[in-house]
């Protein structure tokens, strides 16, 4: 029951609501057969919006077209879409059990009630929850409610699957647990999917593309390693992972900083830049042997690794983290060393 | 307020089971003297008057064996019965549409609506008969076209549209606040997975209004059986079980047999709200 996505084209999809908000500038997104891309945003930027445009639930603004395939399913209402949508709130139905949701789908597709089970079945083993066929849904635990919206989702196959934040609810353990579970589920179906999350991890994990948004507008759209070690801008550098920006100025070669100089590899500048490292990229060498150095202003322990706040070298503190076998004290003079091609210089706009 | 003084939080915790039992009780101590004051006793006394006439206990008996009271009660319950089906078709409808579209005029409309919660049951026999009555604008359009005069003020299909007109605001608030309430998500999963219009109402918005019009239904079922003020204003060619309750008691004095009706009328208003309950609580098990 693999490969039944299509690829999926949205084209200048803008969303002005009725309030005159403007929740969504016109944006453009493609998103290949069997490929799962994934919306990142912080709150209020637009993510459940353009899902809810290419789901058919809201209509683009004029001149915004949605396609699945080759079809223009821009005036196609939702119930002839045929996507699956699992919902932040999962949006069980109450008046039925955990087999009655799963296979509502099916059951409005006229689906004959042996192959309905056996559908049914199927997905149930697929995602695990055995013997909860016959609960009624607020009998179950949040886990288990989001494996059956899931189940619901998928199990008529549907060219496109949208999935509004599925894990936010849940607490963190169980988060990281399905979403490795979500995440070979969904290689396994290999239905074109789209995921909102505003978790970086999440996004991560699950997207072979991440279009992270905002404000209403695509800031970036690329692989999660991509989107990680080659930020657009400063919005994304520091949305996506933790990153030190520092505003230096450079001279083609390196960066001159108050603690000294760092090589910078491509892409070097005459001129002010904002330079931008990866905390794991900063190594703590002997102070003697460096070219840039500065005071350690506080070391936290994290258990596999430990961060390190360091003054002087730069205007602002930078973060450092570093091995944990390294012994540090607050006040120690430390040398920095980073990989040239770990320093990404970024234009100064997109604050 | 949060930060209100540790020690009284302290104190109030290490006395609390001693604390919440009286708390308890005292909070139980209205509701004992209402049960007591306006349930219990006057019930009693009810019963033992009903047994107290000339044929005693068999004055029960009568109610169902006496043909014109036996005949009032079926057409009582008949008639409370229509108006509750016909009420929550009408309410249902149109508390769906009042909830969910927005269009001018829809909060003066829901004003006008409510307007006749107000009204005592005279004034709406008032109005039934200004509209089906002997003068009535029913009477007057039919007498123009079919050149006979349609009167329906003073049948049971009279006493039916009063009831109507005293239900419907009723029943239609309580079904607009529980659409208010419906979780349009539900409505959109379903959607996606490909329900239309009609398999949405039934198989999402009907099953999660049922508490609601179950609750309600009952009210106008209740309050059906046991309207007099309508009844009272309408009823000249027919004998609802309130009406027949007062002329039992006033005109003919015959308090015993006033008393017995009483009781059957609250005993079968009182089953049949019970099995619709049950009923009701057994769909919405069997459901889910
Ligand atoms: N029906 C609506 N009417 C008016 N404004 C709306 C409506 N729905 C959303 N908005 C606004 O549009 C903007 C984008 O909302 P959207 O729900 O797409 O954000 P989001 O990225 O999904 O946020 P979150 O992560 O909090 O879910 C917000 O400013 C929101 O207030
Ligand atoms: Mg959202």
């Amino acid at each position: 029951m693999s490969g039944h996505g299509v690829a999926l084209r949205v084209i200048d999809c803008g969303k002005t609501f009725a309030d005159g908000t403007r929740a969504l500038a016109p944006v453009a997104l493609e998103v290949g057969r069997g490929e799962t891309a994934v919306l990142l945003g912080p709150s209020g930027c637009g993510k459940t919006t353009l899902l809810r445009i290419i789901a058919g639930l809201e209509t683009p603004d004029p001149g915004g077209r949605v396609l699945f395939g080759d079809t223009d399913v821009t005036g196609v209402p939702i119930e002839r879409r045929n996507v699956g949508m699992v919902f932040q709130s999962y949006a069980l139905f109450p008046n039925m059990n955990v087999a009655d949701n799963i296979g509502y789908g099916l059951k409005i597709r006229g689906v004959g009630e042996a192959e309905r089970k056996t559908r049914v079945a199927a997905l149930v083993a697929l995602t695990g929850i055995e013997g909860l066929e016959r609960r009624r849904v607020d009998q179950l635990s949040g886990g288990q409610r989001q494996r059956v919206a899931l189940a619901r989702a998928v199990v008529v196959q549907p060219s496109v699957l949208l999935l509004d934040e599925p894990l936010t609810a849940l607490d963190a353990a169980l988060r990281e647990r399905l979403r490795g579970e979500l995440n070979r589920l969904l290689r396994k179906l290999g239905i074109t999917t789209i995921y909102v999350t505003h978790d970086q991890a999440e996004a991560m994990a699950l997207g072979d593309r991440i279009v992270v948004m905002r404000k209403g507008e695509i800031a970036q759209i690329g692989t999660p390693r991509a989107v990680y070690f080659a930020p657009a801008n400063k919005f994304v550098a520091e949305f996506v992972g933790a990153a030190n920006l520092i505003e230096a100025a450079c001279n083609g070669a390196t960066l001159v900083l108050p603690g000294g100089t760092l090589p910078v590899a491509n892409g070097a500048i005459h001129g002010q830049a904002i330079a931008m490292i990866r905390p794991e990229a900063i190594a703590i060498v002997p102070a003697e042997s460096a070219s840039l150095v500065g005071l350690v202003d506080s070391v936290s322990f994290l258990g596999d690794r430990q961060r390190v706040l360091i003054s002087a070298a730069a205007a602002k503190v930078m973060t450092a983290d570093v091995p944990n076998a390294i012994a540090l004290a607050v006040g120690d003079r430390v040398g920095l060393a980073v990989e040239p091609a770990a320093i990404r210089l970024l234009p100064g706009d997109a604050t | 307020m949060r930060s209100g003084p540790p020690r009284a939080w302290a104190a109030g915790g290490a006395q609390s089971p001693m604390t919440k039992a009286a708390f308890i009780r005292i909070c139980l101590l209205p509701l004992a003297v209402v049960v007591a004051a306006f349930f219990v006793l006057p019930m009693t006394r009810l019963v033992w008057i009903g047994a107290s006439g000339r044929h005693g206990i068999a004055a029960y008996a009568a109610i169902v064996l006496e043909p014109r009271y036996a005949a009032s009660l079926l057409d009582t319950v008949l008639l409370a019965l229509a108006t509750t089906v016909a009420t929550l078709l009408i309410a249902t409808v149109s508390g769906l549409f009042l909830q969910r579209r927005r269009f001018p005029g829809r909060a003066l409309l829901v004003a006008m609506l409510t307007l006749p919660l107000a009204f005592p049951g005279v004034v709406i026999g008032f109005l039934i008969i200004l509209l089906a009555g002997r003068q009535g604008l029913l009477g007057d359009i039919t007498l123009a076209l079919f050149g006979q005069k349609l009167v329906l003020a003073y049948s049971l299909a009279g006493l039916f549209l009063g009831y109507l007109y005293f239900s419907i605001p009723r029943v239609i608030l309580t079904i607009m606040a529980a659409v208010e309430k419906l979780d349009p998500s539900l409505e959109e999963a379903a959607r996606t997975l490909g329900a239309g219009s009609w398999a949405i109402h039934r198989d999402i918005i009907l099953p999660a209004l049922a508490p609601a019009l179950i609750a309600s239904g009952a009210i106008a079922f209740a309050t059906a059986m046991g309207a007099f003020g309508t009844a009272f204003t309408l009823a000249t060619d027919i004998d609802v079980l309130p009406m027949l309750i007062y002329t039992e008691f006033t005109l003919s004095a015959n308090i015993a047999t006033a008393a017995a009706l009483s009781v059957g009328l609250g005993l079968v208003t009182w089953a049949i709200l019970a099995l619709a309950r049950i009923y009701g609580g057994n769909t919405v098990a069997a459901n889910g």
